[in-house]
């Protein structure tokens, strides 16, 4: 029984680390420049989608068509040759082969521009309206990007193949010295899992440790003294929308080769995290971790059979009845702050 | 009386009357024989008829959908006398004629189901009511089929299934205005069993993951009862929501439950995330109870098997149809979509050109648009050539009697679509089985309901 709930407590960790992780930029922008950005999800997308053309970039064929053979349905058969692995060799494979965390590189620059770009182009007209109005406008803008990437790319889930390394299960319970094969999980999830915590560590020690940062949390706290100081807060807050932008991309690189992306994956992560960030309280960046963790491990031990026994159907509804509960005992959720939307 | 000295005795008085009454009474009744065919939802009256797409574009099953429309596409086409003709040419006996459908060109509307039964009701609705169908066809899930079909047999209108594979569509939930071409997860697990007993003896304890609807549910019930009959144990049979995506905390149970075999009563998308991520926990590189961890999917599709990938390979599964079968008809279908859209027929698109023309046909021998007397061609026809050997549209359930393949993902593929290999062809007779085991009532074909 061991072996069974310390598994589901790792799927759940693994999980609250992706709910975190992707909550996390939700939060960042609502704590800063007080905006509910129901964006977030499509910021998610599109960074995954950032992955996808990486790859499709990366695996450009030359397509030559051989007249003298048909294929089995009656067409002239098309020989196909990769082109980086010609250019550069094996270099080009291995490229080809770490393609997800490869396109990181191409992900930052993409999603800041696009943070920066969304955030100075539409999102600052609406600061001063009501948080309806900025719903509507930032769920617009979901729909549209939405819409774009789905003409671009089809409405079909792209595979993204994870690195052959990391590829299968990591025997947790040898490393651990129990009996080989009784706890073992699969590798890029433990990757995942790493790497929420590096992101989410360095989120948090950039605004802990970084003059930035401080200035960043002073204007969190009361925008117009910072601003009374002669500091551009409005500039480092568009700075803070695009590094939220890029966290949620990245986030949505990495998940990739857990989930092969389409054009609505960031719809479907946009409810869960918007609950992460409410019971975590909103604007709080540590709550939203919490929450994240939280509901994550909550989710994974519903999904026990013996837990669906007792309670059929939990598993479907735990997330949306904990946050229930919590907001009624804790109205401003686990780490909200008195006067957070409740003008 | 001045009448009568006027020379019209009573006699001739009576005849007169009754020739009156004759006239007005009885011959509306000769001269409209035929006039129920002014009455239905829909009657045609132009030089085109409109045929309603109610297809998955979007969502879990997004995939054969879309392939569901090109072969729609293409059987209009060729109904319509454009291209090779498919399809047409070796259907046996056949009333067609690549002149459209009674003289009347073929059209077709479409509409996206997302996947969702609701919304596929709400589309067929539309095409019903606003865009004048005349008979609704597609879907790639049993929940849409069945909602489509209920609502197709309270306003009149045939509704020829597109990909679905639940018991229910034509046992329970059965509709005298509803056909399935598609076998059903009973005659899968008729199928698949003998093989699963074969490779894998008959010492193994399963372990079900089962999407939480119709289909799911009537998979996981015959597959049980086939795995059970060979001396099988079901460890666990848990239900997960249609498209979780991350099916990871469904997983992690499995290591540790004693099963050596997963059963994944998945499809589409669902079908890919759940077995990619199966295969990611290193499921096909376990050993239980001594023996190598297997995973069976009941229910193939070769969209599916190329989305998965790799993790595909060696697993047994069971398909309507398979591009690469060598019958007349297979290879003149695959040679045709093959020649329109550059890559082969899945099975989904398959049993939709397949439907497509059956309905033509049975319109055609019927000589009229008149639903009930399209049911009436329809039911206990028998015919050959469409790719699954002889088959009979059988009249208690509307469910095809016909062959079935078991399949098992290709080790060595040639070919991106070169995913499957077809183990073994499971005759008529041994997939045909009493339609009474799940119960159902067809209902009445007449009186035909106004859809407006």
């Amino acid at each position: 029984m061991f072996e069974v709930i310390f598994l589901q407590f790792l799927n759940g960790l693994d999980k609250g680390a992706a709910y975190a992780l992707i909550a996390l930029g939700l939060t960042l922008v609502f704590g800063t420049l007080g905006v509910v950005n129901f964006a977030h999800g499509a910021l998610f997308m599109l960074g995954a989608f950032c992955a996808v053309l990486f790859r499709q970039l990366l695996t450009m064929e030359t397509v030559t068509i051989d007249p003298t053979q048909l294929s089995p349905w009656g067409q002239p058969l098309e020989v196909r040759a990769p082109l980086v692995q010609a250019w550069f060799g094996d270099f080009g494979a291995v490229l080809v082969n770490y393609s997800v965390p490869a396109s990181i590189i191409i992900t930052i620059p993409i999603m800041l521009v696009v943070g920066i770009a969304l955030e100075r182009g539409i999102i600052k007209h609406f600061y001063k309206r009501p948080h309806a109005e900025q719903i509507l406008v930032t769920f617009g803008l979901a729909i549209v990007a939405q819409e774009v990437i789905k003409s671009f790319f089809g409405p079909n889930p792209i595979p993204q193949p994870m690195p052959t390394d990391l590829r299968g299960a990591a025997d947790i319970g040898a490393w651990l010295g129990m009996q080989a094969n009784v706890i073992t999980y699969p590798i890029w999830r433990l990757v995942y899992f790493l790497f929420a915590g590096v992101i989410i560590g360095a989120v948090f020690a950039f605004l802990q440790f970084t003059t930035f940062g401080m200035v960043v949390r002073a204007g969190m706290a009361d925008r117009e003294t910072v601003g009374l100081l002669g500091i551009n807060i409005d500039r480092r807050f568009t700075i803070m929308f695009g590094l939220a932008a890029v966290v949620a991309g990245v986030a949505g690189v990495m998940y990739t080769p857990l989930l092969p992306p389409n054009y609505h994956i960031g719809m479907d992560f946009l409810v869960l995290s918007f609950v992460v960030v409410v019971v975590g309280g909103m604007g709080s960046l540590p709550g939203a971790v919490a929450a994240g963790f939280l509901l994550g491990i909550l989710q994974s031990f519903a999904s026990m059979t013996q837990v669906k026994a007792l309670i059929p159907g939990i598993d479907q509804i735990i997330i949306y009845l904990v946050a229930v509960v919590i907001l009624l005992v804790l109205p401003r959720g686990l780490f909200g702050r008195r006067g957070v939307m409740e003008a | 009386m001045t009448l009568l000295k006027r020379g019209l005795s009573r006699r001739r008085v009576l005849q007169t009357g009754m020739a009156g009454i004759i006239g007005t009474g009885i011959a509306p009744m000769v001269f409209t024989k035929g006039a129920w065919a002014q009455e239905f939802c829909n009657n045609p009256t132009g030089d085109t008829v409109t045929i309603g797409l109610n297809l998955p574009l979007t969502g879990a099953y997004a995939e054969e959908g879309a392939d569901e429309q090109k072969a729609y596409e293409l059987a209009i086409a060729h109904l319509n006398g454009e291209g090779d003709g498919g399809l047409i040419s070796v259907l046996t006996p056949t009333a067609l004629t690549g002149k459209g459908i009674l003289g009347k060109k073929v059209a077709f509307v479409t509409s996206d189901s997302q996947t969702k039964s609701d919304v596929a009701r709400a589309g067929a609705t539309r095409m019903i009511e606003r865009d004048g169908a005349i008979m609704i066809t597609g879907g790639s899930s049993s929940g849409e089929a069945i909602a489509v079909q209920g609502l197709c047999q309270e306003l009149g209108v045939i509704f020829m299934a597109g990909l679905t594979h639940s018991n229910d569509t034509t046992g329970k939930d059965k509709r005298r205005y509803g056909f399935r071409h598609f076998f059903n997860a009973y005659q899968s697990g008729i199928g698949l069993g003998p093989i699963l007993g074969q490779e894998y003896g008959t010492d193994r304890r399963a372990y079900h993951l089962t999407a939480d609807y119709t289909w799911g549910w009537t998979q996981e019930e015959s597959m049980k009862a086939a795995t059970e009959a060979l001396g099988w144990q079901t460890a666990e049979a848990v239900r997960t929501p249609l498209g979780a995506a991350d099916f990871s905390q469904y997983l992690t149970p499995v290591l540790n439950s004693g099963a050596d075999v997963l059963i994944l009563n998945h499809y589409g998308n669902d079908m890919v995330n759940s077995l990619t991520q199966a295969i990611q926990f290193g499921m096909r590189d376990r050993e239980a109870n001594g023996k190598t961890f297997e995973i069976v999917v009941p229910l193939f599709s070769e969209l599916m098997a190329k989305g998965a990938g790799e993790n595909i390979k060696g697993i047994f599964g069971t398909s309507n149809w398979h591009w690469n079968l060598q019958d007349p008809g297979s290879i003149a279908f695959t040679k045709s979509f093959g020649a329109a859209y550059g890559s082969p027929p899945s099975q989904a698109a398959h049993t939709a050109y397949v439907q497509t023309l059956l309905y033509a046909d049975a319109v055609e021998r019927a000589g009229t648009f008149y639903p009930p007397e399209v049911i009436k061609a329809l039911e206990g026809h028998e015919f050959d050539g469409m790719g699954n050997g002889r088959t009979l549209y059988r009249a208690e359930d509307h469910q095809c009697m016909k062959s079935i393949l078991v399949v098992r993902g290709n080790e060595n593929p040639t070919s991106e679509y070169d995913v499957l290999n077809v183990v073994q062809e499971v005759d008529r007779e041994a997939t045909t089985y009493d339609p009474a085991i799940f119960g159902g009532d067809l209902g009445p074909a007449e009186p035909v309901p106004l859809c407006a």
